[in-house]
């Protein structure tokens, strides 16, 4: 048995090596070495950067481009030399993968450094806990507690309206809705959700200003931010009560439960978590709404604690409207209210999947 | 529980055991708390049609009475003097705006998009596939109006150096021509509007590529295909309803996009050929910033315009509904 393995694998050994010698494998393609992708990269970069230098091109913008062309090309080239066709299109394919997240990213970071950098200069405890009353345009100072009050309050308001009929409309949909009127809500639910919100506010607008003859207030402008927070919370909630497990329902309805009592103590508390999540989703995509509020609230520069009466200000629309006072001061200021703005939205984000991921329905295995 | 002393009383559940379930669910709600709970949920849903309903009416009776008062026609004038006492003004060059921007906003934001859902569904790295997804959910919550200011102090004061490079190389065509100027045009709100929609149509195209059949993928590598081949030949032709449908929904976002319009957009009323230079503008940009120095007749008028852009991305939305539910229907690989 030795003898045979033994000759088994000097057979095998050399009979490569001797067909090697006389003519390379044809079952085996030529490949560039594994570093290839990463140093074609590098070159790229390199050639981009010295063509921009060379040209004297000023803008970061066009070195990006120059090498992202020279990687497509130069790697297409040289796979198409040495590995072949079907070998460089995906190479080709890879790389341009590549480059369109790199497209992405750059923006993006930029937008994220751009407000943390600019925005930490002038955030600071007395920019979260005064106003804007008596600070002049041009002048350093002021801040966005107005904004901030005026924020939670509409936002506050309009979730008090939207997530109760959000939540029964989804349950309307998952629990009881068969028929006409349950694929018409389901099918307006999504036409709803691609409403642009100036359009919500130009409604509110038209029919509690215009029509029923009411003042600009913060009210009016959480009206228009529930109109766009409903469709996002039945949504959600759609999907979240799908995931119940029809068992769970069939055993209480077994049980002689009542419908209404087996929605109310077993499926609601089941998806709660992820239902929870929805609605805080929900709340981080309107807290940023500024059209509706520059409609409807029409902005203030000192403190209104009362929604229904009085303009008030919100923080997307501080940003706006210090944005077009146009000067470093007041840029300055918006930057620090943007940043307070995505930090909130973000912070929303983050606990809402905390939620999800900890309050998931338990599937059975 | 306190259900079992009542459950022996109610006998109904048991004399079909079977068919318990639907008869409760097809509506037909017999003891008073289900009634009340029935009418709540349902009286819910159709609080939402009465809503659209509210909305479509509205806005049809304010425009009306702008309609009946404005001098010039409303299609095809060029100009916005809703405020004057011979009040004309027409929606042509906002229409023109707001399509010519949301199209180049899907040219650039299409494709880039398609790449990286791609890159987090195929590419990626195991590791940071997942949490990329996440960064790019996380972005789809930025609010607008920050956007709005990124792009108008750090975006356009970049965007000059570009321009004139496609002004020498391009400036042939007329549309990419550029003469110096601030360049906020058409061309920098397709570019802002590319930026923000890319996360909504990633994400919705990831979730697609993800769902697409492993058989199908596995049988082409088996067969010896490359990377590139497997997407093209599967991958694909199963998500192609579903970047469709992405891209629409994208199209209605930047249809209806105002706040970031208008912090970058400057308003000029008149079509230019190039797409480069200053001046446009959009249906939203042109509300958000006309509204405040508008007399009544003036907020009309930017309500008529208003009802435009609401039927324009209720056609486009609607339309991305029904691809996505006639995919549901017909394909049978999520079975």
């Amino acid at each position: 048995m030795n003898d045979i393995m033994v000759d088994k694998t000097t057979d095998l050994a050399s009979a490569p090596q001797t067909s090697t010698l006389r003519q390379p494998s044809t079952l085996r393609q030529p490949r560039l070495p594994a570093w290839a992708p990463i140093g074609l990269v590098a070159l790229s970069i390199l050639l981009g950067c010295g063509i921009g230098v060379a040209a004297g091109l000023d803008s970061k913008i066009q070195w990006g481009l120059i090498s992202a062309v020279l990687l497509v090309a130069i790697t297409f080239a040289l796979t198409a030399q040495v590995e072949g066709r079907r070998q460089a299109k995906d190479r080709l394919a890879t790389s341009l993968v590549w480059i369109c997240f790199l497209l992405a990213i750059v923006p993006l970071a930029s937008l994220m450094y751009g407000t943390i950098d600019r925005g930490s200069k002038v955030l600071d405890g007395a920019f979260l806990s005064h106003s804007m009353n008596g600070v002049l345009t041009t002048q350093p100072g002021g801040g966005i507690y107005h904004a901030i009050i005026g924020t939670l309050e509409q936002v506050g308001i309009a979730t008090l309206i939207a997530a109760p009929i959000g939540l029964l409309t989804a349950v309307y949909l998952v629990e009881y809705g068969r028929g006409k009127l349950a694929k018409a809500v389901t099918f307006f639910v999504d036409v709803m959700t691609g409403i642009p919100s100036i359009v919500a506010g130009l409604f509110i607008l038209s029919l509690w200003i215009i029509i029923l003859d009411f003042d600009y207030s913060g009210f009016a402008g959480a009206m228009a931010l529930a109109i766009l927070m409903m469709p996002v919370v039945v949504r959600s909630t759609e999907e979240m009560l799908k995931l119940v497990p029809n068992e769970l329902r069939e055993a209480s309805l077994a049980l002689g439960v009542p419908k209404w009592r087996t929605i109310l103590k077993v499926v609601l508390p089941t998806a709660i978590g992820g239902i929870t999540t929805g609605v805080m989703l929900a709340i981080a995509r309107i807290a940023g709404e500024t059209a509706p509020i520059v409609l409807l609230v029409f902005g203030e520069k000192v403190i209104n604690n009362n929604p229904f009466e009085g303009a008030q200000s919100s923080l997307p629309f501080y940003i706006y409207e210090q944005w077009s006072l146009g000067n470093e001061a007041s840029y300055d200021r918006a930057w620090a209210a943007a940043l307070v703005l995505i930090a909130f939205v973000m912070i929303l984000n983050l606990v809402a999947r905390g939620i999800a991921r900890w309050k998931a329905p338990k599937t059975g295995r | 529980m306190d259900i079992t002393p009542t459950s022996p009383t109610s006998p109904p559940p048991e004399k079909q055991p079977p068919l318990a379930v639907d008869k409760v669910s097809s509506g037909k709600a017999t003891r008073p708390g289900d009634r009340i709970f029935l009418g709540l949920s349902r009286g819910s849903g159709i609080t939402l049609l009465v809503v659209m309903a509210a909305i479509a009416l509205f806005l049809t009776v304010r425009a009306a009475s702008a309609l009946g008062k404005n001098e010039g026609n409303f299609l095809t004038t060029f100009e916005w003097n809703a405020d004057s006492a011979e009040p004309s003004f027409g929606i042509a060059v906002l229409l023109f705006g707001t399509v010519v921007s949301a199209i180049i906003a899907m040219i650039i934001a299409v494709p880039v998009a398609v790449g990286i859902a791609l890159f987090i569904s195929h590419y990626a790295p195991r590791a940071i596939a997942a949490p990329l997804g996440y960064v790019i959910d996380l972005l789809a919550a930025v609010p607008s109006i920050v956007y709005g200011l990124w792009g108008a102090l750090f975006l356009v004061p970049h965007l000059e150096g570009l321009y004139k490079w496609f002004d020498d190389y391009f400036g042939w065509t007329g549309i990419l021509e550029y003469n110096d100027g601030t360049p906020r045009s058409l061309f920098t709100i397709g570019i802002l509007l590319a930026i923000m929609i890319l996360p909504i149509v990633t994400s919705v195209s990831r979730e697609v590529f993800l769902q697409s059949p492993k058989m199908h993928e596995e049988a082409a590598l088996a067969l010896g295909a490359t990377r590139w081949e497997v997407i093209r030949m599967s991958v694909l032709p199963f998500g192609r309803s579903g970047i469709i449908s992405a891209s629409m929904l994208g199209l209605g976002r930047a249809l209806g996009e105002t706040m970031a319009v208008a912090t970058v957009l400057s308003t000029s009323f008149g079509i230019q050929t190039s797409l480069l230079d200053g001046g446009g503008g959009t249906i939203a940009q042109n509300i958000a910033s006309g509204f405040k120095e508008a007399s009544d007749d003036g907020r009309d008028a930017l309500i008529a315009s208003g009802l435009v852009l609401f039927l324009l991305t209720l056609v486009v939305n609607g339309a991305a509904r029904l691809i996505v539910a006639r995919r549901k229907e017909y394909s049978g690989a999520n079975a």
